[in-house]
């Protein structure tokens, strides 16, 4: 598989630009965050979103989707990172509708996925419970009740999680924090009795929800995968999740990029162009090399997951660490260079630098994914 | 649909070479020559001087050679293997895996026949690049001199015509190899009135013509592989100009993006054991089994994701500039980052070893293999072009910046 765009992927890019750029610039999050809109994103758009097949383009065709793989999910959340589009993508489109097509039973498909195709169903996979992400810290517990279990615990950083139709929750029905064996994976109303759910307003006024569950009872047939075996499958949609975040990331850097380039071009001190000054163009020749060498790596975990999710690990980390590293320093570049004027609300440079501390901590952050390719390699 | 039975047929054929290929290295590679060469005298060079250092050496060259597989992206009439692009990668990842090393290295490979290809003429491509691929002649590279580095236009060695022939005078610095090349890639004045860049032209002479004289320079490694090249009135028939007279920087900077991109592969990237099992060697694990140096262990697990990244980043240059989407200056992109990471590597390596990477003459040490590559490694930010003009063509000619 070639590295690079295919034709079909390009066109795709083109149509995700070409409808996010129009309707979704920055200004859009940016309004969306001064009214407090109780929503967090535009539903109109996100019913746009689904028309054109993007909300449903991991799910089967038999399942009204696209039937699409990971590389083009990438091809939509770079263009996502360009605009910082707030929309359901990341957490439905492509974890949830991962994690039921990969785990779900027929009965179980056959009643999400159309629904995620048409854009009239939100999902969202709730996991992390501490600060930081560790998914085997899971300790959320399920006990057996009767025919089903009683759920219990709370979660942090759920994605869309006050918008959301369906949870995802991975919860432990054996065993102890930091063990493998004993996870299991429930599909959650959140109109159930028995959860809370909390709005958190983060920095980067994207959605998300801390959630708490106490004693919510759910049948057998929620259970998503099978009961204390879910790390596999939580594995593998999370390595979904990192690879999407990773090429938003790459969307994001190369946007604060482009910015930044084009104020050098046109800022004048000392009587000289900004971006006449060695000291300048050499930190933005290196940033540029860093964003082309993440962009690579992104690809080429994307089409890793495309091959074959449980061999995806590695090159997974590789991106995901890689990402974070990268956009990190572009929009802390990106603030630098544009001087003053970056430091103001006013400008949207620093809504990138917020969209990027939270997609960092998403799924793992640098430290977590260098760490994970040290135990793989063995070292 | 008659597409798509097109590729069908072409992945068909791919496999079938793959496969081909795969049994053909298994049965021809000798298992010496399946390990990466310890030092720099033990890779062949070749030349009118070339010794093998093993027979193993001696029967992977000829059997490489005979399949047209020392360049085995050349056109077959040159002496290539006249390979597609497709197929020289599954070539290439064939002796990756394998761990084969390249049968022949040279600056004719890397640099000079890449520029003959695209600017040589008929009559040139015939006599020197089968040469080069027999590894019969070993070519070194005339460009630097002692006022003119990284401002390589402002070179100074003269060469004034005089009937058929073109008389040069003048000297060159940090000429790697001088003393062991057979022939010289020089960059000289034809028109010292024009402006730095058009008074420049590219000239291939024997390094045993009258007036031609080297002397070896020390290096930190201990090795002297570079020299000071002294021309006085060599006698070049103008012949053997490259290009067109005057015209000779295009075919320069071609030749440097092949140099930059044959220098940013440099490192054994993925080849040899990792890094993390190196330095468990040396520095134990704790309890967990984890490197017992947590710091090194971070540096090297940062490292080990660079890497990967690079190479992903590699891979795709490749496949860029097949789908013709390649930016011509993407080489010095890879050049810098490429010759960054190889330092960082060595400096690990060298941490990672502890005392016993300080042996420098010792049997144990293989001569001091490991701090000699050390030192090694810092000039890969330097020759072929510093990291600085690296950066410095990246912000100009990629990114559009202003120039000074
Ligand atoms: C091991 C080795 C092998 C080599 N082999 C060959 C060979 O075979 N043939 C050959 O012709 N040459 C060869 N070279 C020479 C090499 O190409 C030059 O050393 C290199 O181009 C730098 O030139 P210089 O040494 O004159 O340094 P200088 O140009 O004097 O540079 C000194 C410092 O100034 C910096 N600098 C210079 N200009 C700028 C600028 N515009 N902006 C910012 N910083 C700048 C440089 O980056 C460097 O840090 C070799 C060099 C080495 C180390």
């Amino acid at each position: 598989m070639a590295l690079v765009l295919t034709e079909e992927q390009s066109m795709l890019r083109d149509s995700a630009r070409g409808l996010i750029s129009d309707k979704a610039p920055v200004s859009h999050l940016r309004s969306l965050r001064d009214s407090k809109d109780p929503t967090g994103f535009s539903k109109e758009l996100w019913h746009s979103f689904a028309e054109m097949g993007f909300a449903g383009l991991l799910v089967p065709e038999e399942f009204g989707g696209s039937g699409l793989g990971f590389m083009e999910a990438g091809v939509v959340m770079e263009e996502i990172g360009r605009t910082l589009m707030p929309s359901p993508f990341l957490a439905t489109s492509v974890v949830a509708a991962s994690a039921l097509n990969r785990g779900g039973n027929a009965a179980q498909k056959s009643e999400y996925l159309p629904k995620i195709s048409n854009g009239s169903l939100l999902a969202t996979l709730a996991i992390d419970e501490g600060a930081k992400h560790r998914p085997l810290q899971t300790n959320l517990q399920a006990v057996r009740a009767g025919n089903g279990f009683k759920l219990s615990g709370a979660k942090a950083l759920v994605v869309d999680g006050h918008v959301a139709d369906l949870f995802i929750v991975a919860a432990r029905t054996a065993g102890s924090a930091g063990e493998r064996d004993g996870l299991t994976l429930f599909l959650v109303n959140p109109r159930a009795k028995g959860v809370s759910i909390e709005r958190t307003i983060m920095v980067d006024a994207h959605n998300a929800a801390r959630i708490e569950l106490s004693n919510v009872e759910v049948n057998a047939d929620s259970v998503l995968g099978e009961v204390d075996q879910g790390a596999a499958l939580l594995d593998g949609v999370l390595d979904i999740g990192r690879g999407a975040v990773a090429a938003e990331m790459v969307g994001l850097s190369e946007e604060v990029f482009n910015r930044t380039v084009e104020y050098l071009k046109n800022r004048k001190q000392f009587g000289k162009l900004i971006g006449e000054f060695q000291a300048l163009q050499h930190r933005a020749a290196e940033l540029y090399v860093d964003i082309e060498i993440t962009r690579a790596a992104t690809m080429k975990a994307l089409q890793a997951l495309d091959a074959d999710i449980a061999k995806a690990a590695s090159a997974v980390a590789v991106a995901k660490a890689r990402a974070g590293t990268t956009a990190t320093r572009a929009v802390q570049e990106g603030v630098q260079m544009h001087g003053g004027i970056g430091m103001t609300d006013q400008f949207d440079i620093g809504f990138f630098m917020k969209r990027a501390r939270v997609c960092e901590e998403l799924f793992g952050d640098a430290n977590y994914h260098t760490e994970q390719l040290a135990r793989a390699r063995g070292y | 649909m008659t597409d798509s039975k097109t590729s069908e047929t072409e992945n068909a054929d791919l496999e079938q070479f793959r496969t081909e290929t795969r049994a053909w290295l298994e049965a021809n590679c000798p298992p010496e020559m399946r390990k990466p060469a310890t030092s720099d005298t033990d890779v062949f060079w070749g030349g009118r001087n070339a010794k093998f250092s093993s027979e193993p050496q001696r029967i992977w060259f000829e059997r490489m050679r005979d399949k047209g597989w020392t360049v085995p992206d050349w056109p077959k009439e040159y002496g290539g293997g006249g390979l597609s692009a497709a197929e020289h990668k599954v070539l290439r990842s064939e002796m990756a895996k394998l761990g084969a090393r390249p049968p022949l290295s040279s600056f004719g490979i890397w640099m000079l026949g890449p520029a003959l290809l695209k600017y040589g003429n008929e009559a040139q491509k015939k006599e020197h690049l089968p040469k080069i691929a027999a590894g019969l002649i070993r070519w070194c590279q005339g460009y630097s001199e002692p006022n003119a580095g990284s401002d390589l236009a402002s070179l100074q060695t003269r060469a004034e015509r005089d009937g058929d022939d073109f008389v040069i005078t003048g000297s060159k610095i940090w000429t790697s190899y001088a003393n062991y090349a057979d022939w010289i890639f020089c960059l000289v004045r034809t028109d010292s009135a024009a402006k730095k860049h058009d008074g420049i032209s590219f000239i291939l002479f024997d390094m045993t013509s009258k007036g031609v004289t080297t002397k070896p320079i020390l290096l930190i490694s201990g090795y002297s592989p570079f020299c000071e090249t002294f021309f006085d009135g060599v006698r070049v028939p103008k012949s053997h100009v490259v290009g067109t007279v005057n015209r000779g920087w295009d075919v320069a900077k071609y030749l440097l993006q092949h140099e930059r991109a044959m220098i940013s592969g440099m490192g054994e990237r993925g080849v040899g054991r990792p890094l993390g099992q190196i330095a468990a060697d040396s520095v134990g694990a704790d309890a967990l089994g984890r490197l017992d140096d947590s710091t090194l262990r971070g540096r090297i697990a940062t490292f080990d994701v660079d890497e990967a990244a690079l190479a992903a980043c590699a891979e795709r240059a490749v496949d860029l500039a097949k789908a013709g989407q390649a930016h011509p200056a993407f080489s010095s992109a890879m050049k810098y980052y490429g010759t960054e990471l190889n330092k960082r590597r060595y400096e690990i390596l060298m941490s990672a070893g502890g005392v016993d990477a300080l042996e420098w003459e010792s049997e144990r040490s293989r001569q001091g293999a490991r701090p000699r590559a050390w030192l090694r490694t810092k000039a890969n930010s330097i020759e072929g072009g510093t990291s600085e003009v690296m950066l410095g063509i990246v912000a100009k000619r990629i990114l559009d910046l202003p120039g000074a």
